[in-house]
């Protein structure tokens, strides 16, 4: 399944929000009269929703707020189940999550008013350039890491730019491999790999100036 | 390998996706150079705070009731049935949906819904087994990753001698062996880590060799069920469907390879 434009910039706009709910309200009634083969609603249903935490962690983490990642994970199911035909494995998870992704950012794409393809550019090229987002250039050797309560942890992965910050809930929070990142977010796992090193990178010295 | 190489190649040394050889320079670079070795600790320590399940949440009740909703006819599942009375009910929602399905697979629909009951507290006994071995810090009686001596450990403990095979090169490492009851028998639990995920095997003596394997999803746990030789066997663990697929195959085929030897 192919995705669209592989980098987005994310803005936060918690005051915007949608009536979603209603829509989706709707699309239910028309996917409960669309199902009506069993077998294949509980193949789907044992399938995805085991996931049903994971998918909700990982919205929360990409729009921030419980009431927009509600939204987000119904609307995930819903999309999920309506093209269940197309899922051809192996792994489940990483084609749920990748519909969660694009459901998550199409939300993002209409509050926004960035034009993204600027930003994809800019993204671009800062992925393979020097340092962009103001890393520490030295780590002194006795500097260690503390441990930090769950919502400074959070407070922290929530003030990563947003392709750095899904690599690492990806990895760190959803314990997804190189390649099962690679296919949620469309992209080689060259880049997972530089994403990650940097998004890590931001992560560490924030954290180190937290202690 | 210079500093840069060894920069990004950090991370999936951390992240366990480096092949044995690549691993062993990383490795030797970061024992040889301060710089990247104090990062890798770092980097390790933030790996480590961030395995937290305090970073987690848990889906609200009402969204997972509302996405529950949005497959109706699979009601059935263990899933997310919290009354006992829901096997019956599908019982009839089974032959109510007669017309589109064929007498076969009615009758084994039927078979199914039959056996629910019983397989429903099995497989919850083997959930909360696995709860339980996860939570009171009793994970392994015997706690070694050599075959050779969780097999032996078994003997005079249990009525069968369970296969114990290391998948360690498979990505599943053997961490040793328990006592567990399920249904009041003793049974062998053979623990498993996947990275961070912990499996509990539980072998006991059972009837037939029913090859094929069965998936249930108990409490967002997913456990897999198939009989070998006399003995049938449970597999749970909170990694996803597939991974615990592949645990199955690779068990299945090692065991099979041990038997013909």
């Amino acid at each position: 399944m192919r995705r669209g434009p592989q980098h987005a910039i994310v803005l936060r706009d918690p005051q915007h929000r949608l009536p979603r709910k209603q829509e989706a309200e709707r699309e239910l009634m028309v996917d409960n009269a669309t199902i009506d083969d069993p077998v294949k609603a509980r193949r789907f249903r044992d399938a995805a929703l085991p996931h049903l935490d994971a998918a909700y962690t990982l919205a929360r983490y990409l729009l921030g707020n419980q009431a927009d990642a509600e939204d987000a994970v119904q609307e995930c199911y819903l999309r999920a189940l309506r093209h269940f035909d197309t899922f051809r494995g192996p792994a489940i998870k990483p084609w749920l999550f990748a519909i969660l992704r694009n459901v998550c950012r199409t939300e993002y794409a209409r509050r926004s008013v960035v034009d993204l393809r600027d930003v994809n550019a800019e993204l671009d090229k800062s992925d393979n350039t020097e340092p962009l987002w103001g890393e520490a250039p030295e780590t002194p050797e006795t500097t260690m890491i503390r441990k930090l309560d769950a919502g400074t942890i959070q407070r922290l992965v929530a003030a990563l730019p947003d392709p750095f910050r899904e690599v690492i809930v990806l990895r760190e929070i959803n314990d997804l491999s190189y390649r099962d990142i690679a296919e949620v977010i469309g992209a080689p796992v060259g880049t997972v790999m530089s994403r990650l090193a940097r998004a890590r990178s931001i992560l560490r010295t924030a954290w180190l100036a937290e202690g | 390998m210079t500093c840069e190489e060894s920069e990004i190649l950090l991370h999936a040394l951390l992240d366990n996706e480096l092949d044995a050889g690549h691993a062993r320079e990383v490795e030797a670079h970061v024992a040889a150079c301060p710089r990247c070795g104090v990062q890798l600790s770092q980097l390790r320590a933030v790996h480590t705070e961030m395995s937290s399940p305090q970073l987690r949440f848990s889906a609200p009740a009402g969204l997972r009731a509302r996405v529950e909703a949005t497959v109706p006819a699979a009601r059935a599942r263990v899933t997310a049935t919290p009354y006992p009375m829901a096997s019956r009910r599908t019982l009839l929602r089974g032959f109510a949906l007669g017309s589109v399905l064929s007498g076969a697979l009615a009758a084994s629909l039927m078979i199914t819904i039959m056996r629910s009951d019983q397989d429903q507290r099995i497989m919850g006994e083997v959930v909360t087994a696995h709860l339980r071995s996860l939570q009171v810090e009793h994970l392994t009686d015997v706690q070694t990753s050599d075959q050779h001596t969780v097999k032996p450990w078994f003997n005079g403990r249990l009525d069968v001698a369970p296969p114990v095979v290391d998948l360690t090169a498979q990505g599943f490492t053997l961490l040793g062996g328990r006592l567990d009851y399920i249904d009041g028998h003793a049974v062998a639990a053979i623990v498993y880590r996947r990275r961070n995920h912990v499996l509990n095997l539980f072998v006991a003596a059972g009837a037939g060799s029913e090859r094929e394997v069965k998936t249930e999803t108990v409490q967002g746990f997913t456990v897999k069920s198939w009989s070998d030789q006399g003995l049938s066997f449970r597999v749970v663990s909170d990694i996803n469907a597939e991974e615990l697929q592949e645990f199955v195959d690779r068990f299945q085929a090692a065991a099979r390879q041990g038997a013909s030897l």
